[in-house]
């Protein structure tokens, strides 16, 4: 076992150089996918018709196909066929981004959904048009009573991004399976791996739920989420 | 005698149906400046949807609404926004943003709508809560706040607006009996300011004191109106005059 020890510990700042490409996929993934999240959601509970099913096909499509898919799908397929030529980074950021999108996109849905209705006609009835009454009465209250599921959604791209190493990008899996297949160190190298993105979830969701603490509205608890 | 330039408000035959449901049946309502009108009637008669339609948070389906004798078009958003922003409503449960503080609550239309500087919607807004008596609770969230204070914060945003007139859609409804009175109170206030109102309202004291007019709604048609003098008169046999019956023998039975 020692020897198996100092393999680890000689390829930990290898590994650890890996955990930023992770966190860089999974900050942009789910910026990516709070902005598409939004204005989906916003699109799903406001829109027309047209609007919804549209909407309604994008989030079945991510939700049904499995992420693998449609990053082969995305990057040996469609970015060829457009010709564009994204980095493993961004291709694996852009396939995330856009599948969290849709999970997100159903989690404000059911927030907007759960928000008294008579708020929005309030702010609508003061002169706000429908932009600015979702802009300032909507969106600051269902942000925040979304942290929570948000959070779930966070720990779950961080364990996805590991799958950027089918393509090619050093993140955490792809460093440690590169080491683990030149010296066979293949237990412990893997439970190393595990304990960084254990980590990196445990680091988020306490960081999130400080977040959500610290915006909690005083006097004030928020339907479903406790 | 009432003028045509006196009044500052007319909605001519207005109608509005839900899925075949016809909820108002063209009905027409004017107003004088400093004129108040109270709706009363059976649960279901239209007399929130006359309020909502009047500005416009449910556009008609056909009629016609002057205010200071310019006509809306209902398919032009601005003139939707400009109607809302001068005919202040205050409805049954509040809703009041939760978010923000007393003083937030009323300052975000300021700032986004009115577009004044946070310190002059700040001003303004401590005005306003002075005048219904919060002047302390400006830090206070909407959930820290008893009923009676949140429905006196409702009235405050909606002033703060300077609205022309004011639609009171049953405002001591969803209060506690103990808690009603201070509502009453502000609302007086308003009525001796000379605020042009429509209040639909099941409190006897504001049908008896502030009502210039009655307007008795069923079926989404006003069956009858007419100032309270006339059709509260003892001995009548007015559909008001019945209906206030009832409400004074529940408030007996309650009180």
């Amino acid at each position: 076992m020692p020897h198996a020890l100092s393999v680890v510990f000689d390829s930990l700042p290898y590994l650890l150089q890996g955990s930023f490409l992770t966190i860089g996929i999974v900050v942009a993934a789910m910026c990516l996918g709070l902005v598409l999240g939004i204005c989906m959601a916003v699109g799903l509970v406001y829109g027309n018709r047209f609007v919804k099913y549209l909407l309604t096909a994008y989030v079945w499509i991510f939700r049904g196909v499995p992420v693998v898919v449609l990053l082969f799908l995305f990057y040996f397929g469609l970015f060829n066929f457009l010709d564009l030529q994204f980095s493993a980074f961004t291709a694996v950021t852009i396939v995330l981004g856009m599948t969290t999108g849709a999970y997100q996109a159903n989690i404000f849905r059911g927030a907007i959904l759960s928000l008294p209705k008579g708020q929005f006609n309030a702010a609508i009835g003061l002169g706000m048009s429908e932009l600015q009454a979702i802009k300032n009465i909507v969106l600051p209250q269902i942000l925040r009573m979304s942290i929570p599921a948000w959070s779930n959604e966070y720990s779950i791209i961080l364990k996805d991004s590991a799958l950027a190493f089918v393509i090619g990008a050093p993140e955490i899996m792809a460093r440690t399976q590169f080491v683990a297949s030149r010296t066979y160190q293949h237990l412990s190298l893997y439970i190393t791996a595990g304990i960084i993105y254990f980590l990196l979830t445990w680091a988020g969701v306490i960081a999130l739920r400080r977040l959500e603490r610290h915006l909690r509205i005083p006097g004030y608890s928020h339907q479903g989420n406790q | 005698m009432m003028t045509e330039t006196d009044q500052i408000l007319r909605v001519t035959d207005i109608s509005k149906s839900f899925g075949g449901n016809t909820i108002l049946n063209a009905v027409s309502v004017k107003l004088a400046k400093g004129e108040i009108k109270v709706l009363i009637g059976p649960s279901g008669g239209g007399k929130s949807t006359l309020l909502q339609c009047i500005n416009c948070l449910v556009v008609p389906d056909a009629g016609a609404i002057e205010l200071e004798n310019e006509t809306i078009d209902f398919r032009r958003k601005q003139d939707l926004y400009r109607l809302r922003q001068q005919v202040g409503m205050i409805f049954q449960d509040f809703n009041l943003f939760d978010h923000l503080t007393a003083l937030d609550n009323i300052t975000i239309a300021l700032r986004r709508v009115k577009k004044m500087d946070k310190n002059q919607a700040r001003q303004r807004a401590r005005l306003e809560l002075d005048q219904v008596g919060l002047g302390d609770k400006e830090a206070l969230y909407p959930a820290q706040l008893s009923g009676g204070q949140k429905q006196r914060l409702a009235i405050a945003r909606a002033l703060a607006m300077d609205p022309k007139i004011l639609l009171l859609d049953e405002p001591t409804s969803a209060l506690d009996p103990t808690l009603i009175g201070e509502v009453i109170a502000v609302i007086k206030g308003l009525a001796v300011k000379g605020m042009t109102m429509i209040m639909a309202t099941h409190q006897i004291s504001l049908i008896y004191n502030l009502a210039d007019e009655i307007l008795f709604m069923e079926n989404g048609r006003i069956v009858e109106q007419g100032p309270p003098a006339a059709l509260l008169a003892a001995g009548n046999t007015s559909r008001s005059q019945g209906f206030c019956d009832r409400l004074n023998e529940l408030a007996e039975v309650d009180g």
